[in-house]
């Protein structure tokens, strides 16, 4: 038997985000449940979210976000040969979301699938993909995180809908030539499912519930360890990070974490203050929007870390395309 | 070795001042976190897990819920540390 010839490395060439349009701000959702702007900020420090159009579906977040990154990879569709879309709101058990994203953006009979390690997802797409490239499975990889979250979330839960919002971020995945370095680090992956229990939906009728308490304790003690790991196998000095984009989940869960990785000159995404928490959506969109804005360059080291419901966690380091 | 009360206070003082920016000084035992020191139940979590680093004494979330003042949690430590 012959093995396909793989590469030395795989990077990400470009990104790409997409929000919907609709803003939905703390004061409007304390018309409807007993709590407050001031509440909302100091508990999860969100400011306001984005929540899709009823009509407007994961599918279509996942193509939208996924074309801003073909784009600006400058790759053609046909050069993609596998599309990853990580998601725990799939629009249906099948088909799966990935083969119906890579039709609409033209992209003809890539291998295609989708992959649930919810809040976790997009980095452990991001490890299936680069494995995928250096093994010589693949030769691009589009990696898209998408979700529509505010259909799993019950309205009048005063706990949970303030947090949870809707989105999609996309990153192209390719070889390094010869003589470059590898611009994606060794994944640090885990998971516990003796804690599925602490946050879960229990099946197509039920909406999200989460122990806040139990997840914001093991996500301040047991996540640090798992980032500092991921630069250590990268051969990444934490205090060489020019930025740490963990899963945005709760921006005090953030700011624990952060100060826990020795990482002092590192840019912490806060994208949740004005997005919510996208589940596998916030790290690639919180990394196009920094980006964009130019708050980090072209060739830094960043520490990539999800973790989310099963319990289930990856971090990783990038450098930055 | 046990700790006297007053140690666990002091030590419970610095984890407050620590965690929620109280004044550890403000940290008397008569103190309620919620009403009076103004901490919310995350907080409190981060508060059980800097005890446990700091006492060796682990307080899980069930038990968080009925440590409403200072020295509720001065006693659950001091009980902790003599069953261990």
């Amino acid at each position: 038997m012959r093995l396909a010839e793989g590469t030395a490395g795989a990077r990400i060439l470009a990104f790409g985000g997409y929000q919907p349009a609709r803003v939905v701000t703390n004061d409007e959702i304390a018309q409807t449940v007993d709590t407050s702007d001031e509440w909302i900020r100091s508990r999860v420090g969100i400011a306001q979210r984005r929540i899709a159009a009823p009509e407007e579906t994961v599918t279509d977040m996942a193509v939208a976000a996924g074309g801003k990154a073909l784009a600006a990879s400058g790759l053609s569709p046909a050069e993609i040969d596998l599309v990853i879309v990580a998601t725990c709101t799939a629009e249906a058990p099948i088909p799966n979301t990935a083969a119906s994203v890579a039709t609409r953006l033209g992209i003809a009979a890539p291998g295609a699938f989708d992959l649930n390690a919810a809040c976790a997802g997009f980095c452990y797409a991001l490890a299936a993909a680069s494995d995928s490239v250096r093994a010589g499975t693949s030769r691009h990889v589009l990696v898209i995180g998408a979700e529509k979250l505010s259909q799993w979330v019950d309205w009048t839960d005063r706990s949970t809908c303030i947090i949870f919002a809707d989105g999609a971020g996309a990153a192209v995945v390719g070889p390094v030539t010869d003589d470059e370095p590898p611009g994606i680090g060794p994944v640090v992956w885990g998971s516990d499912g003796g804690m599925a229990g602490k946050i879960y939906i229990a099946d197509r009728q039920s909406f999200i519930v989460q122990e806040g308490q139990a997840v914001f304790r093991w996500a301040t003690t047991a996540l640090h360890p798992v980032a500092r790991q991921a630069c250590e196998r990268a051969g990444v000095d934490p205090a060489d990070l020019a930025a740490f984009i963990p899963h945005q989940a709760n921006l005090r869960i953030i700011e624990a974490i952060a100060r826990k990785i020795g990482a002092p000159q590192a840019r912490v995404a806060t994208e949740i203050v004005d997005s919510g928490n996208t589940s596998s959506a916030s790290i690639p969109l919180a990394l196009s929007a920094m980006i964009e804005r130019g708050e980090v360059s072209s060739g830094s080291p960043v520490l990539l870390l999800g973790f989310g419901a099963g319990v289930s966690y990856a971090a990783q380091v990038i450098t930055v395309p | 070795m046990a700790m006297t009360d007053q140690e666990i206070l002091t030590g419970l003082g610095e984890i407050v001042d620590e965690v929620a920016g109280v004044p550890a000084d403000q940290v008397t035992p008569d103190k309620s976190f919620v009403d009076d020191l103004d901490i919310d139940s995350l907080s409190m979590v981060e508060i059980a897990v800097a005890a446990q680093d700091k006492f060796g004494v682990e307080i899980p979330d069930d038990q968080l819920k009925n440590l409403k003042t200072v020295q509720d949690v001065v006693d659950y430590v001091r009980n902790a540390e003599v069953s261990a």
